[in-house]
């Protein structure tokens, strides 16, 4: 392993990591609360000990989350110096507020989480408010910092230094507001389908207790219109991709050649030394119709691209159809739960819908990660997208796979304990519908 | 580049010392309190665990992002000064980031695992063992700054990558690739005795705020006392340290010998903080405790001011100033926007964190203490 693909590695899985936590620190504020307003609502101690028990599940997590961030904001520069010096003054505004987000978010959720009976139940409610919206503000402060990366702007270059550098116009770049839609999205889907197949699951075992009901209830109601609205969001996207990343659209289709009319290729196997994508169903002039809304607008191929440029195709590829499958899964169940809803049928006797939701645990995350696989490995080569390379940006160090293969024990071993824990907690939620009196 | 910095950047690199000094008197403060609960003793141990506990579960993750806040500035405002830090002090601030990782998620691990004592102790353990470890690497870090270690490494490394960018293969170059060995670069940068020396200083230093902090903080007097002496142990190391460590490096540390010890404002300085400490200590020994607060986070707050002094205008000594490693202007300003507005949010925020959990408990939490054992379960 060579040190600019261990150090590619590092940050991929650095990244990898914390997102699981971030999208945890994100969704899960909602949930609580709405599950404490109920509460403060009806009266129901049903609520409150669902409140407290998300909360408890949250600490653990947003604590990982918390140092798994530190990490990164370090990488920055053990990895990528070059890339920091270049664009610290660039795109470190979105950073900077961000850093005002997160301490907004740790001070609130520290007064949540131990703040029970000593400050008002209103002014307790107020401050998982805090955490929810200052939550959401770190997340989208960051992913405008990353969309910069795909779009760069605000700075020219001159003898390699940045000039006229214009911090506002690197934060409004035209990837930031499909980037950050389609994030936020993902956060609510993959929390709110989280909570509501491992409650699912749950229900499935023989656990009657109505805090189980509510439990999915509530996550639904975040999960589902975040998944309903993802398609939307992802079709904002891909026009966005089409327009300003060529090369990685055609990545994500396995589109080779420069077509009239290309089609969508579902699933299939690119191959960059033969230039075309094996065994996939493809849908005669689809992609056409989805990236530019004409179904003979022509697609530019990687033909198009010097090799040197192109992505790893399967990567790119294979990442995009995982999303999009498990994406496209979870706005179908979504669906499903709305009919039920609006027919006022309870979902939770469904045990068909159920076992839908138990089976969709892990989609959200995993359609994320799958994601940002995307994003990522299909702006490569470049680190600053046509303007600077990854291979250029990487530290000086050599020996970086010693790094990397320590971080990837530790995180092995938090996703383990995390994962340990997580269980000891659902062990100890309510049982039988009995328990309840 | 003008040679002098502007005053927007003077004021720029006046935060970024004051948020790293607020991460030290807080977030040092929570590394102390697991400093204590390693050295918890007597028949009170449990107890005074429980205290560290109480005190540090609501702050800690707010008072760490002080040091979110160094890195962020530091990359934004001054970003070949973040470069460089990055490159050659890789390796400690990778031992570093270990620290902090283990040491926040075993207390958090801790506070939601089985409350039996076996799964408690090893948490415990792990958390204690990271408090104590990762001041150190903070502190080896700061020494390598000061003392011109980390930016002589950069300096050995530069001139190597100006020759293969200029395709230099003269003798000269030829003397510099052979200097630039990982050793020259990535460990003489921070292995160094005065930097290994501001590690042990920075422990103390915390363990000595943690004390009093924690003396405060105690519901009684038998709990107050086991920190008061702590403390005084702890201000005890930290003098000594803080007065032999210059003494010693004066002659080999051009920063201590020349500026720290030999500046016009050296001795005014040294008597005022010597006076703060004093009364720190003596506040301590005659038992007032909220002017021993008061006191030893000024003491601190003149150690960190002295260094900075020291260094000024140089932010990587022996050569990169302030002015060199300014970002442009424009970046500049909408910072000093961002951190205006970030104030505005974060000062009540802080403010209202500190009250609900340090100030004096509102009456109806007093009136449910009474009710209820105070203990750890009642975080719900």
């Amino acid at each position: 392993m060579s040190d600019l693909l261990a150090a590619r590695a590092q940050m991929a899985l650095s990244l990898g990591f914390h997102i699981i936590f971030a999208i945890v620190g994100i969704g899960m504020p909602v949930l609580m609360v709405i599950a404490e307003r109920r509460f403060l609502r009806t009266g129901d101690p049903v609520f409150l000990d669902l409140t407290k028990r998300w909360a408890k599940g949250t600490a653990i997590l947003f604590a990982v989350g918390a140092v798994s961030g530190t990490i990164l904001s370090f990488e920055l520069g053990l990895l990528w110096p070059g890339f920091m010096e270049f664009a610290g003054p660039i795109i470190g505004m979105p950073f900077s507020l961000e850093g005002f987000a997160f301490f907004t978010e740790a001070i609130f959720l520290g007064i949540y989480l131990y703040g029970w009976g000593r400050i008002s139940p209103r002014a307790h409610w107020w401050s998982g408010v805090m955490v929810a919206v200052s939550g959401a503000a770190s997340a989208v402060f960051v992913v405008i910092a990353n969309a910069w990366m795909n779009t760069p702007r605000g700075f020219r270059i001159e003898n390699g230094v940045a000039m006229d550098v214009d911090p506002l116009a690197a934060m409004m770049t035209p990837a930031a507001f499909p980037q950050v839609l389609h994030m936020m999205l993902a956060a609510y889907a993959a929390t709110g389908f989280a909570v509501a197949g491992i409650h699912a699951y749950l229900i499935l075992r023989g656990r009657t207790h109505p805090f189980h009901r509510h439990a999915v209830h509530i996550a639904l109601m975040v999960g589902a219109p975040a998944a309903l609205l993802q398609p939307i969001s992802g079709d904002i996207s891909a026009r966005y991709v089409a327009k300003w990343q060529p090369a990685k659209l055609a990545a994500m289709e396995g589109q080779f050649r420069t077509e009239r009319g290309a089609p969508l290729r579902l699933g299939g196997l690119p191959d960059e030394e033969a230039m075309t994508t094996r065994w996939a169903i493809e849908i005669p002039k689809a992609l056409s119709l989805l990236a530019f809304h004409d179904p003979n607008a022509t697609v530019a191929g990687l033909e198009e691209f010097p090799r040197e440029n192109w992505p790893p195709v399967a990567v790119t590829h294979i990442a995009f159809q995982v999303m999009v499958a498990l994406g496209t899964y979870l706005a179908a169940v979504s669906a499903w739960a709305v009919l039920m809803a609006l027919r006022r049928r309870p979902i939770v006797a469904n045990r068909a819908l159920l076992r839908a939701l138990a089976v969709a645990t892990p989609f959200g995350f995993i359609a994320t990660e799958a994601g940002w696989v995307v994003t990522e490995v299909g702006r490569q080569p470049w680190i600053i997208y046509e303007v600077a390379r990854t291979a250029d940006a990487v530290t000086p160090m050599p020996g970086l796979q010693f790094p990397f293969a320590i971080f990837t024990a530790m995180y092995i071993g938090l996703s383990v304990i995390v994962i340990l824990l997580l269980r000891r907690q659902l062990a100890e939620s309510p049982r039988e519908e009995a328990a309840a009196a | 580049m003008s040679g002098d910095a502007g005053l927007l950047t003077l004021a720029l690199a006046g935060v970024l010392l004051a948020a790293l000094l607020a991460y030290v008197l807080l977030g040092g403060a929570d590394y102390g309190g697991g400093v204590w609960d390693l050295f918890a003793t007597g028949e009170r141990k449990e107890r005074q665990r429980a205290l560290i506990a109480d005190a540090i579960g609501p702050v800690w993750e707010a008072n760490h992002v002080w040091l979110i806040l160094v890195v962020v500035l530091l990359f934004t405002v001054f970003p070949p000064a973040f470069a460089r830090l990055t490159t050659v002090l890789h390796l400690p601030l990778l031992l570093m980031l270990i620290g902090i990782v283990l040491r926040g998620t075993a207390f958090t691990f801790r506070t939601y695992d089985d409350r039996r004592s076996g799964a408690q102790r090893r948490w415990g353990l792990v958390f204690a063992i990271a408090s104590v470890f990762t001041p150190i690497m903070l502190g080896i870090c700061v020494g390598a700054i000061a003392s011109g270690a980390a930016g002589e490494s950069w300096g050995i490394l530069a001139r190597v990558q100006a020759c293969a960018q200029a395709g230099d293969t003269g003798p000269e170059c030829e003397g510099a690739r052979q200097a630039a060995t990982f050793g020259a670069v990535y460990v003489q940068s921070w292995l160094t005795p005065f930097a290994l020396g501001i590690g042990v200083l920075a422990l103390a230093m915390f363990a000595f705020l943690a004390g009093v902090y924690l003396a405060v903080e105690s519901p009684d007097a038998a709990l107050r006392e086991d920190f008061r002496l702590r403390a005084l142990v702890a201000a005890g190391a930290t003098a000594a340290i803080a007065v032999l460590l210059p003494l010693a490096s004066a002659g080999r540390v051009p920063i201590v010998g020349e500026r720290l010890l030999g500046a016009w404002w050296s001795k005014p300085a040294l008597f005022v903080t010597a006076a703060v400490a004093a009364t720190a200590a003596s506040a301590l020994w005659r038992r007032r405790y909220r002017l021993a607060r008061w006191a030893s986070a000024g003491m601190v707050t003149l150690l960190l001011a002295g260094w900075a002094a020291a260094q000024f205008p140089l932010l990587v000594p022996p050569d990169l100033t302030i002015a060199l490693a300014a970002a442009p202007q424009a970046t500049q300003r909408l910072v000093a926007w961002v951190l205006g507005l970030g104030a505005f949010v974060l000062v009540p925020s802080m403010v209202y964190l500190f009250r609900v959990f340090k100030g004096r408990p509102p009456a109806f939490a007093r009136m449910e203490a009474r009710t209820t054992v105070r203990g750890r379960d009642h975080r719900g």
